[in-house]
């Protein structure tokens, strides 16, 4: 696939104080790419310097092989839908759309054609006349959409582009937005920090904490190997437990040794073990590898969400069967529920949910003891 | 775009003070102003007032020292209108850049320039119509200035051009604060969104900035034109008495215990303002907002 757009060794620091640092990132043609991570990760400046709205205090934005760091916004052929959409208030749904047609003095004609076959698209073909302030939160998004495609851009950045919107809505809009890009061949960059929306429909997912990079991959990827703590923690539910590698294929934690699926370390590292909580197995006590308490249980719907207690470290499980607090029981994992990552700086600070659930009460009663 | 702040029905009591300080203190004079300028000496209703204003004529000299037959009001209406007019265009093309400037400032500077345009409001407007007095005058600071770099003496005094002046300085505050509390607010997304999609500075300017400020900017002109427009005390003033304009006639008529044609002046001076701020308004709704 063809390179569209290229960061290089990109650094920016606001106040002094570093927004991003030291990202590169490759992003191609007919690509749906998404920036994920926490508010305050640098995925929106990021978005901001392909916009040409922020420049980059060290490093090189390049757009098919040419450098357009100093290059404006109006002269890049990207166009941006806004978080809060930032329609023309002064202008109607047709105008609006209209509005970089008619920047670039396309015959009235044409203007038309074009403003009505992209309304249909993005099926709002009866609201022309109408003013965008009368919209709903969806229609706006639609016209916004609608607006930044018109122009045919090569790139396409969203910048969390659904965050106003209510579930339900903000699900068919998933749909519709990857069913757009794959019909228009447009690149889409895609900033969020919902990590189902960023599963759902990126190709590739770029997961950024603190300014830096922490995992590029696909969804895929993504989830069943995360690469640190943080993504394993980030994206989905997680357990993460401090284990040592014994020898490629075999680790040993909490008091047990399992096989895996893992090799290539050295034997006797110190590593994290991720277990999601949909990949463990309840059995009888005397079936199980471990076995503990179980101290929470939760109705989510289509499964229980458990807590259990395994030799003080708290699990979360995600099970069909039913089982009560206070209820002992075993649990098994197979060779392939088990990831192994190496040690980072995230080690020990997420993946333990002996907080889980009670991170309300800290909150209401900060001094209190358990 | 307009929202109704107050909901039919709900509020009524609470608006109550303010209804009865609105029909005490601003329909009431109204009503006396169209009756006096309606009736004669003697309370009778006459148009007598009215058409007075539009046939009364006198004799003025040119300066080749002839005599000229001229419509008396309508001449000083006209000259009011394009003193006016003038003060206003000229704050305009001043206020508006300073009103952008300042919006786009940094919050400290913003209040600090707000409050160096208030400052010069909280003194008195006919003392500082004074002080340009001794400024612009023929022995005045300004041609002490001028003459140290060995230019002018330049007459202003008595001129329209000291009496404009005069109305720019006085009103200029009216102008740039609806335009700038207008820009303050606006969303600073939608310029980039302007500039995203294909607009230079001045596009942005053009198809966004202006057409979104044009309320503070109807505003703005609004309370520059009228109260320029019905202005006496500048005129004596600066101009020295010579340019007569619609409020001397006004005052001059109050004065001489002619209440009846002074309320006719002010009744069709009125009539006309509201007449042409009206058009102007239903005209940029039309075609500058796109028709809202």
């Amino acid at each position: 696939m063809k390179k569209i757009i290229e960061l290089k060794n990109i650094s920016k620091a606001f106040d002094g104080e570093g927004v991003l640092k030291n990202i590169s990132l490759d992003i191609h043609d007919n690509e749906f790419i998404t920036l994920l991570g926490p508010s305050g990760c640098g995925k929106t400046t990021l978005l901001r310097m392909i916009g040409g709205f922020e420049q980059p205090d060290e490093g090189d934005i390049m757009f098919l092989g040419e450098r357009i760091n100093d290059m404006p916004p109006h002269k890049r052929n990207v166009n941006t839908v806004f978080q809060k959409y930032a329609l023309f208030p002064h202008l109607n749904v047709f105008e609006n759309v209209a509005f970089p047609l008619r920047e670039r003095k396309v015959p009235k004609a044409e203007i038309k054609e074009k403003v009505e076959s992209m309304l249909n698209l993005v099926m709002l073909g009866s609201f022309a006349k109408r003013s965008v302030t009368s919209l709903s939160g969806g229609q706006q998004q639609r016209v916004a959409i609608a607006r930044a495609l018109i122009n045919h851009p090569q790139v396409l950045l969203l910048d969390e582009p659904l965050g106003a919107l209510d579930l339900k809505l903000r699900k068919d809009m998933q749909q519709e937005l990857k069913k757009i890009q794959q019909s228009t061949g447009i690149t889409f960059i895609f900033v969020t920090h919902d990590q189902e929306e960023a599963l759902s429909m990126s190709d590739t997912i770029v997961v950024l904490n603190e300014g830096q990079i922490q995992q590029i991959g696909g969804p895929l990827d993504i989830y069943n190997e995360p690469k640190n703590a943080f993504v394993a923690d980030f994206i989905g539910e997680s357990n993460i437990i401090d284990g040592t590698m014994l020898e490629n294929y075999r680790v040993s934690f909490s008091g047990h040794t399992f096989g895996c699926l893992d090799k290539g370390f050295a034997d006797g590292e110190s590593v994290d073990v991720v277990v999601r909580p949909e990949d463990v197995d309840i059995v009888p006590c005397e079936d199980g590898e471990l076995s503990g308490v179980v101290t929470q249980v939760t109705f989510m719907g289509v499964h229980n969400e458990i807590i259990v207690d395994i030799g003080g470290f708290k699990w979360m499980i995600q099970t069909t069967d039913s089982v009560n607090v206070g209820q002992r029981i075993g649990i098994s994992l197979e060779p392939d529920a088990i990831h192994i990552m190496k040690k980072s700086k995230y080690s020990g600070m997420f993946g333990d949910y002996s907080s889980y659930s009670n991170e309300l009460d800290e909150l209401a009663d900060p001094g209190g003891d358990e | 775009m307009h929202k109704r702040i107050l909901k039919k029905g709900g509020g009524g009591l609470a608006l109550a003070p303010y209804s009865l300080w609105s029909v005490l203190f601003i329909l009431v004079p109204l009503i006396f102003v169209a009756y006096y300028a309606f009736t004669d000496s003697n309370f009778r209703f006459t148009t007598e007032n009215i058409v007075r204003f539009f046939t009364a004529t006198s004799s003025i000299k040119e300066d080749d020292g002839s005599l000229r037959e001229v419509h008396t009001y309508l001449v000083i209406f006209m000259r009011s209108l394009k003193l006016a007019v003038i003060s206003t265009f000229i704050c305009l093309i001043f206020g508006y850049p300073m009103a952008y400037i300042m919006a786009r400032a940094k919050a400290r500077t913003q209040k600090t320039l707000v409050t160096l345009i208030m400052i010069p409001m909280w003194m008195n407007f006919l003392i500082r119509t004074y002080a340009w007095m001794t400024i612009l005058q023929d022995t005045g600071i300004l041609n002490g200035m001028l003459s140290n770099f060995g230019l002018g003496p330049v007459h202003i005094i008595g001129t329209e051009t000291a009496v404009i002046i005069g109305m720019v300085y006085d009103y200029f505050p009216y102008m740039i604060l609806p335009i700038y509390s207008i820009m303050a607010k606006m969303d600073l997304k939608l310029l980039e969104a302007a500039r995203d999609l294909g607009c230079n500075s001045f596009g942005v300017l053009r198809r966004v900035v202006f057409p979104l400020s044009l309320p503070g900017v109807i505003s703005g002109i609004t309370m520059v034109l009228i109260p320029s427009i019905s202005t006496f005390y500048i005129s004596q003033k600066l101009g020295n008495g010579k340019f007569f304009l619609i409020g001397d006639a006004i005052e001059g008529q109050y004065i001489a215990n002619n209440l009846h044609f002074a309320a006719a002046i002010a009744f069709i001076l009125m009539t006309i303002l509201l007449v042409c701020m009206g058009l102007f308004k239903y005209i940029t709704a039309k075609y500058v907002c796109g028709g809202e």
